[in-house]
């Protein structure tokens, strides 16, 4: 079989896997939210943590409760990493150092999971599994509660009550990420990857040296860091160590756990918002721009770049033997669309333009589907700014799913559209203009080292977490100012988008009729690709330009 | 019950023509030249953070271009002082058209004095008009000014109202009733009348007239707002693109100075529609008075855009203001041609619309010529008056009339004639149908006889139904509202397309269904002139008051329709749409524009630093200056082009939200994405040839 078939074949296939759980998932979760009953599990958590399960919150309580949440989860795994050496299951590793230890406890509260360490020589069982782990499930979670709230600011009118934060947490936790990373990890130990506490083996290699293969609960935290859109690996390679990912299948496996959640959540929100035609045209946008996102990083990876490269066939140089072009660029379009961040192949070694599609796509705010939650929050958001200008040209005061859009919600739209790139460009600037922060850079001088700073800070601008290589990231400059980004870019969003879900929720809904902005028609989709597209790109293409672009046009 | 007549209700594109000071003209850019340079004060532009932008950094470019001087250099200075300058243009040009009305408006607002009536009515005392208050009675007689807003206590009087309506016929305004309010300003043609003064000195109507139209009053709306936020991100986000850019470009080796950065900020930061917008809204208000109506609110402008349901009162709206004669019926021992020859007779006096409608029905059914007085040498002719309600021709021994069935009996019994029963019934059968009985008499040699009946009935404007199926399309349902009962509402409905209708309304009622239609999320618009309209008119989100009606009535609405037709709520709508479509559509407009800037500038700065950039110069441009300048001075350039279309608005045809967005996205968002690489490139080729800058 030609590579271009067996590539073809693994997107059908993908996308008919996609296709199955679309329904019965999406409708799951609509059932998990809006649901009146709790678990005994969740009963009991809930009097654990003395929460009333049957109270509405407010936007700014949900919100709260969200940034009180996350606090304590950073400071629980900060300590985690400080005090490793005098808790159990280190596997003798020394406590962590302080600047790397607040850059990985943002990284994996804000569901980033930007790693500035190589993990088998940083992180002991302990914290790989009750901090990082635990964390991976959280911060997933509260992505989906965020989108969930938001939803029901549509689908909700004339009160100031978006849910409950802590029900919404548990139940993400208890009765989505936890039964499917159960079943997943048990498909990933199935396909060949390793599961044990082992603190690693002593084997010869055939040159007759001695290497210690580190061993350790992998595929429980190789699942959960695909479907929570996390990314942080348990080896510093990746999913592109075999222990990770151990072959095709299971790298098509993982790449649809971290498109699952985030495609079937535009179906949670059809129904939820009681129009199914909303989800198909959300997942429609999303769906177009990762096709042709990884139609053109394929396009790219096998034309290669540069002679030598052209003439072997493809650029190979830093990719897996075992994936190949068209395995490697779908994944690395998918972990850059779904703000995942975990990588099968060395970004840094893409060509120019390969290696730029990633960046770009990352860009356009992880939408396409987006982080779990976040991507539908943030496509929804790019929506109330496209039904905005598209709203007016149909001669009516805009409108989405039959909430106005006011001066009040334009606000918080703008808001949220400046945060990350304001983050990105001004902590890019200021890297670019410090000499001891240049002195990070790999590949000076060229523009392949503007792009390894780029796509750093456009990694944690847009909690991707993956990283471009190149750049030694484990200095104090990076790691406190690509932590601040993390952070910053993570929770302002959050905070402006459950004040959006207030503020529409507020509103009594407008009939719809003839005069109406269709927005689950192909037209409005076709608008919104170009929103994003243009609003994104014109905002970064400038920088572009110096990057990708120099280097490969 | 109703026939059709070729009456049609005016449309948009002729109330278009009506207007010709709608349209722009290159000399006004001129005229306002003084204006667009004074708005240049920095306290003025900060209300508009775009332009502001703009400003700042053409202050900023200026002094630079003092210590680092070339001929690019003070090329681009120039045209970023222009961009900011055409800004101001767009806007002053909008509001120059309000003053040229505004200065109309005052003229009729010259020094009065008053006839103060005292309290008892018994004295009078000549006082200024400004010093009139709240309650004060003031007499008004023939050729005199009326002093003050207020409603009419006593008598009736023709009133001039041209000075604010600019419709020279006289109205009539009298006490009690609906018709009882007079504007200050406006003259009383004949009669006596004693006014109640209901505005307080400078708070007249023409004072908030003069206000509205010369912009004053002028405060943004909420959506314009909404807007605003968003343009001022959107600059605040290329800020950062802008100014993160000199250390990516150090690091490249390239220096970027001051002046081009500046150049390519003005081009990015929507100078297009921030330039525009307040030009668009003061043009939309100005369009309004053009059809002489006066928005008391920009909101309620913005608010009739998303009108869901229209609330047309029948009469005057759907059919036509009066009815119209479709039937002689004659008595026996009269033949119709004579009835119709009688009716025709006493009809020549009567100008009314009903009075006409009898001469044509004469001419067209039975081939009566319409004879005109001066072919009747001994006729004297007996005017229509309210007080009579007959009118009616007196030749030589013969005595025509025709009227109101009541005043005409009791004209044929002063004359010493009798009633037949048969007139009754007829009468009682025309009634009872929905339609308005007129009897016709004479009386010759004494003898004085009834001669049959004129049947008047309503008669459905033509081109209504396909009004009401646009509506429909734009998704906006129509409610005729009527004092018929529901037989006689439902037969109009039905002929006239209307949604709904809501028979023998009550004020009550209508109030009722305005709620009802509120409490479902929809915005309301109604007419209204009555007093009893005014509760209905300010709960309405749309109210729309005739002048002719009472001060409460224009008090209680949101606007006010200076020629009282209220067909007129129609257009309000289709300009309240206009104005959205047009600030939506040069929004996409001006950020399509960005991607041909960006393709002209980025190569123009670092191709020299990597070389493959050159292959982003898609345009060709002849040089890394003429590229920069040439996408400025675009972008000033497609301001100027563009203020014709925001005063116009654009072209606005009703039809379903779809099939408007498909239009529009072509129009200005592919227009607007591929319009300026060919605009750059022609404006590269002129430019290349300066020298210094080629």
């Amino acid at each position: 079989m030609s590579d271009t078939a067996a590539g073809l074949l693994q997107i059908g296939l993908l996308v008919a896997l996609l296709a199955a759980v679309y329904r019965p998932l999406g409708g799951y979760m609509a059932r998990v939210y809006t649901s009146e009953k709790d678990t005994r599990v969740e009963r009991g958590t809930y009097r654990l943590l003395g929460v009333d399960s049957k109270a509405d919150q407010t936007w700014a309580v949900y919100a709260r409760s969200i940034i009180a949440f996350s606090a304590v989860s950073m400071i629980l795994l900060y300590l985690l990493q400080r005090l490793q050496s005098h808790l159990p299951l280190s596997l003798g590793l020394p406590n962590v150092e302080q600047g790397l230890a607040f850059n990985t406890a943002a990284s994996f509260v804000a569901n980033t999971n930007w790693q500035s360490y190589s993990p088998e020589q940083t992180m002991g069982h302990l914290v790989q599994f009750a901090g990082l782990a635990v964390q991976n499930f959280l911060s997933a979670a509260v992505g989906i509660t965020v989108a969930i709230a938001l939803i029901r600011g549509f689908s909700r009118s004339k009160t100031d009550r978006l849910g409950n934060f802590w029900v919404d947490l548990t139940r993400s936790v208890v009765r989505i990420l936890l039964p499917i990373a159960v079943v997943g990890g048990l498909v990933l130990v199935a396909m060949g990857v390793v599961q044990n506490l082992s603190g690693g083996h002593e084997v010869a290699t055939v040159v007759g040296q001695s290497q210690t293969l580190p061993g350790g609960p992998v595929a429980s935290q190789e699942v959960i860091k695909e479907l929570g859109t996390n990314g942080g690996g348990f080896y510093n390679a990746n999913s592109a160590h075999p222990f990770e990912n151990p072959n095709g299948l299971s790298n098509l496996f993982e790449i649809f756990l971290m498109l699952v959640i985030p495609v079937a959540l535009t179906r949670t929100f059809g129904l939820m918002v009681k129009d199914k035609r909303q989800g198909y045209a959300i997942l429609g946008v999303m769906a177009t721009l990762w096709t042709a996102f990884t139609f053109a990083a394929t396009l790219f990876e096998v034309n290669g770049a540069g002679t030598a490269t052209r003439a072997a066939g493809a650029a190979m140089e830093g990719k897996e033997t075992r994936f190949g072009e068209w395995a490697s660029a779908l994944f690395t379009t998918t972990t850059t669309g779904t703000s995942t961040g975990a990588v099968n192949a060395a970004h840094d070694s893409y060509t120019p333009l390969g290696g730029g599609t990633a960046l770009f796509h990352m860009m356009l705010g992880e939408v396409t589907p987006g982080g779990v939650g976040a991507g539908l929050y943030g496509m929804l958001v790019l929506a109330v700014l496209a039904v905005f200008v598209a709203g007016l040209m149909v001669g009516r005061t805009p409108e989405y799913l039959k909430k106005k859009i006011t001066a009040r919600e334009m606000k918080l739209v703008s808001l949220y559209i400046l945060t990350t790139p304001s983050l990105i460009l001004i902590g890019s600037a200021v890297a670019m203009g410090l000499e001891t922060a240049r002195a990070s850079i790999f590949n000076t001088g060229s523009p392949h080292g503007f792009s390894e700073v780029l796509y750093a800070f456009t990694s944690a601008g847009n909690n991707n977490g993956s990283a471009f290589g190149g750049l030694s990231a484990n200095v104090p400059f990076y790691n406190t100012a690509l932590g601040l980004v993390m952070l910053l870019s993570r929770f302002l969003p959050i905070v402006l988008v459950l004040a959006l879900a207030g503020s529409f929720a507020r509103q009594q809904p407008v009939p719809v009729n003839e005069g109406t902005l269709p927005t689950h028609k192909a037209l409005f989709v076709t608008m919104l690709v170009g929103v994003v597209v243009i609003v994104t790109g014109l905002t970064y293409f400038p920088a572009l330009t110096l990057g990708p672009l120099a280097e490969g046009l | 019950m109703t026939t059709l007549l070729k009456t049609p209700a005016p449309t948009p594109a002729q109330v278009a023509k009506k207007a010709p000071s709608g349209l722009f003209n290159p000399k006004m850019l001129l005229t306002s030249l003084p204006d667009a340079l004074r708005k240049l004060d920095p306290r003025v532009m900060v209300k508009n953070p775009v332009m502001f932008v703009v400003e700042v950094g053409a202050v900023a470019s200026t002094i630079l271009a003092f210590t680092d001087s070339s001929v690019f250099v003070w090329w681009i200075v120039v045209w970023l002082w222009l961009t900011v300058l055409f800004a101001n243009l767009a806007e002053a040009v909008a509001e120059g058209r309000g003053k040229a009305q505004a200065d109309t408006l005052r003229r009729a607002k010259t020094e009065t004095s008053a006839r103060k009536l005292s309290v008892d009515r018994t004295t009078e005392q000549e006082v200024p008009a400004a010093s009139l208050q709240l309650g004060d009675l003031v007499v008004v007689e023939a050729g005199q000014v009326i002093p003050g807003d207020g409603d009419v206590v006593e008598g009736v009087a023709s009133v001039d109202e041209s000075a604010i309506t600019g419709e020279s016929a006289p109205v009539i305004r009298e006490s009690g009733g609906d018709r009882s309010a007079v504007t200050g300003g406006t003259k009383v043609l004949s009669d006596r009348i004693v006014v109640k003064i209901t505005t307080r000195p400078g708070e007249s109507f023409i004072d908030r007239m003069i206000a509205l139209v010369e912009g004053a009053s002028r405060q943004k709306t909420p959506n314009e707002i909404a807007l605003n936020i968003l343009l001022a991100s959107l600059t605040i986000v290329f800020l950062m693109a802008t100014v993160t850019l000199p250390p990516f470009a150090a690091y490249a080796g390239v220096n970027l100075s001051i002046v081009v950065l500046v150049a390519l900020l003005v081009c990015l930061i929507p100078t297009t529609i921030g330039a525009l917008l307040s030009a668009i809204g003061i043009a939309g208000m100005d369009r309004l008075v053009q059809r002489n109506v006066l928005a008391m609110s920009g909101r309620a402008v913005e608010a009739a855009g998303d009108v869901n349901t229209l609330l047309l009162d029948k009469t005057g709206t759907i059919t036509l203001g009066n009815r119209q004669a479709s039937e002689f019926i004659p008595l026996a021992g009269v033949t119709e041609t004579e009835l119709a020859d009688a009716a025709q007779l006493s009809s020549l006096a009567d100008e009314t619309p009903e009075g006409r409608s009898i001469v044509v029905l004469a001419k067209t059914q039975y081939g009566l010529r319409e004879r005109t007085t001066g072919e009747l040498p001994h006729a004297t002719f007996v005017q229509f008056t309210a007080q009579t309600r007959m009118s009616g021709v007196d030749v030589d021994d013969r005595q025509v009339r025709k009227g109101a069935a009541g005043a005409v009996n009791a004209w044929i019994h002063s004359q010493g004639g009798k009633i037949d029963n048969a007139l009754g019934e007829v009468v009682d059968g025309i009634s009872a149908s929905g339609g308005t009985p007129l009897v016709v008499a004479d009386s010759k040699g004494g003898v004085a006889r009834a001669l049959g009946v004129i049947h008047l009935k309503d008669v459905v404007k033509e081109g209504m139904r396909e009004r009401f199926d646009q509506m429909r399309a734009m998704g906006i349902r129509t409610v005729m509202i009527t004092g018929d009962n529901q037989l006689t509402a439902k037969a109009i409905a039905e002929e006239a397309g209307v949604d709904d209708f809501l028979a023998e309304a009550t004020p009550e009622d209508k109030m009722a269904l305005i709620k009802k239609e509120q409490e479902g999320g929809r915005l309301v618009a109604m007419t209204g002139d009555g007093t009893n309209d005014a509760p209905a008119l300010a709960q309405a989100d749309v109210g729309v008051a005739m002048n002719s009606g009472t001060s409460a009535a224009k008090e209680a609405g949101n606007m006010v329709d200076l020629d009282s037709n209220p067909t007129k709520l129609i257009e309000i709508v289709e300009i309240g749409k206009q104005l959205l479509i047009t600030r939506g559509s040069l929004t996409t407009f001006s950020i399509a524009n960005d991607v041909a800037k960006y393709f002209a500038i980025l190569p123009a700065l670092f191709a020299a630093a990597y070389p493959g950039l050159d292959k982003l110069n898609i345009m060709r441009l002849d040089s890394a200056e003429s590229a920069i300048l040439s996408a400025v001075i675009f972008n000033a350039l497609v301001i100027v082009a563009l203020v014709p279309l925001a005063l116009r608005g654009v072209q606005y045809k009703p039809s379903s939200a779809s099939a408007m967005l498909r239009r529009n996205l072509l129009i200005y968002g592919v227009g607007g994405l591929i319009s300026p690489f060919i605009g750059i490139k022609l404006i590269d080729l002129l430019i290349s040839l300066i020298p210094g800058i080629g």
